[in-house]
């Protein structure tokens, strides 16, 4: 069996910079990425994003990715791709699915970066062909270069949901029109404005009541809701569309911990189970930690930072202390507690209170 | 409201833009209307004119007597929500931030587009087309003076 002092699960912003910060630290990393390539997320990402210098902001996603991946490069880590971790035991073993085959790792600590899947909306024929989540229509679009329709309409006014439309336009896609449940637009505002003026309607208070077409989509019947949420009777429109993006909300990656019955709690507001984590970002079990989506739902410049202080904690509780660790520490938190002071970080920080509160 | 349809009102607007006169020289418009974690637009600015401060949630805002109107400022911001305004002649000229294809060509007139994504009355006349390194075409338009509180983008006529 292979042994490593540190193994990292998730080669997304969280697991590759854990992976550097340990690297750093002095401890000999394996890291394991499910996908084909490294980056995760950010590699479907052709916006500038948001934050502070240090989280790379003003530099596009795909752009960080590539600075990540070349920071990777210049550290030790011993790279897995198309390497599915299935499992994972309380004595610190995971199991590896790669080329056909299981192999096994034993390693002084583990580090879970597996990030988050993304939430689906039931409607009457949801499953018609041209429905999609956005994470598969950036796939199609960003990564492969292949448009998912020509007309379409977007579900869920989050960040993820008015990034995409961007995109889709940029793209040469038509969106017909972006539709919201709530009250309210749920990204930023900037965001928002930016679709407004290329001329896609944010119609608020709407859902989608069913998805029309033989064998394909074709149309979609939308409802108004009240503040209840109840639908509103005879308020249903029909939009005419060949695609219907979902991005409604994305929901920890947690089978692994859970597999290994870590201690975990449903917290709404950080997407659903998450594991308990002490502030050194370690599970309840002993010598696995977690960092990133997997242990609620953020922005990806939270994740890297959160990557980072996983790794500084778990190479110091291995006796493998960083050369800057007290600086990192203090740096590294405050970071995190900027990106998260402002209004945009109260559902996480109520999230997170829930989840210190549990432990 | 703008949380409800992305759409600031006019006075809204009107708030962000210094006085008329302060216009001859072109400046930053920084349209940033809620506190996000975000602060591109203060470390780019090379004359200390944007401020936010530690807490990198709160708005920017503008010293009007340091911006020199460069536009650094419109390229660094991930909101695509800076432009630089002047006025001139009895035109009002913008650069904006640009990130659709086909680009405009120096010399074509554009439809101009109001923040609701309403083509304006009038056409505005491509003025400069500047391709950046990090691919956010900045391009320089002027359009009546009337619109300046009005334009925010170009369309293709095509």
């Amino acid at each position: 069996m292979i042994e490593k002092d540190l193994v990292v699960i998730g080669g997304g912003p969280a697991g590759l910079s854990a992976c550097k910060v340990a690297c750093e630290a002095g401890m000999n990393v394996a890291l394991f990425e499910r996908n084909f390539q490294l980056g995760g997320q950010l590699i479907k990402q052709t916006h500038k994003f948001f934050g502070s210098e240090s989280q790379y902001a003003k530099i596009r996603g795909i752009e960080i990715a590539k600075i990540l991946i070349s920071e990777l490069d210049e550290t030790n880590t011993e790279v897995f791709l198309n390497a599915t971790v299935v499992g994972m035991y309380k004595d610190n073993v995971i199991t590896v699915y790669q080329n056909n085959k299981y192999f096994k790792i034993k390693a002084k600590a583990i580090i879970i970066a597996t990030g988050a899947s993304e939430k689906f909306l039931a409607f009457e024929n949801n499953d018609l062909p041209g429905i999609y989540g956005a994470g598969a229509v950036q796939t199609l679009m960003n990564i492969h270069g292949v448009l998912p329709g020509k007309q379409v309409v977007m579900v869920g006014s989050g960040n993820i949901g008015l990034i995409v439309s961007y995109q889709l336009i940029q793209a040469g896609v038509k969106v017909k029109a972006l539709i919201e449940a709530a009250g309210k637009i749920g990204g930023y505002s900037v965001h928002a404005s930016k679709l407004r003026r290329l001329g896609v309607p944010i119609l608020t208070n709407t859902t989608v009541k069913r998805a029309v077409g033989e064998g394909l989509l074709e149309k979609i019947i939308t409802v108004k809701l009240d503040d209840k949420w109840e639908e509103i009777p005879g308020s249903e429109e029909e939009i005419y569309c060949d695609g219907l993006c979902i991005s409604v909300g994305l929901s920890p990656l947690h089978q692994l911990l859970s597999m290994a019955e870590a201690n975990m709690i449903f917290v709404n507001e950080l997407g659903g189970l998450v594991p308990l984590k002490s502030c050194d970002y370690e599970t309840s079990l002993k010598h696995v930690y977690a960092c990133g989506d997997v242990t609620g739902i953020e922005e990806a410049s939270s994740a890297m930072v959160e990557g980072k202080i996983a790794g500084l904690m778990a190479s110091k509780n291995a006796g493998f202390i960083h050369p800057n660790y007290n600086l990192l520490e203090n740096e590294l938190n405050n970071q995190l507690c900027v990106l998260r002071q402002g209004p945009c970080g109260e559902k996480i920080r109520c999230g997170l209170k829930k989840v210190g509160e549990a432990l | 409201m703008i949380g409800k349809t992305g759409v600031p009102t006019l006075e809204m607007v009107k708030n962000k833009f210094p006085k008329k006169e302060i216009l001859v020289r072109p400046k930053a418009i920084i349209e940033c209307y809620q506190e996000i974690p975000c602060n591109p637009c203060e470390t780019s600015c090379p004359f200390n004119a944007i401020h936010i401060g530690s807490d990198i949630n709160k708005i920017p805002t503008v010293d009007f007597d340091k911006c020199t109107g460069c536009g650094i400022c419109a390229k660094a911001c991930p909101g695509l929500a800076i432009m630089i305004a002047m006025i001139k002649n009895g035109k009002a000229y913008f650069k904006i931030p640009y990130e659709l294809l086909p680009l405009p060509i120096v010399g074509e007139r554009w439809y101009g587009v109001n923040r609701s994504g309403e083509v304006l009355d009038k056409l505005c006349l491509i003025e400069n087309v500047h391709v950046n390194k990090d691919k956010t075409v900045i391009v320089t338009v002027s359009i009546e003076q009337p619109y300046l509180y009005e334009f925010i983008t170009i369309r293709s006529k095509a």
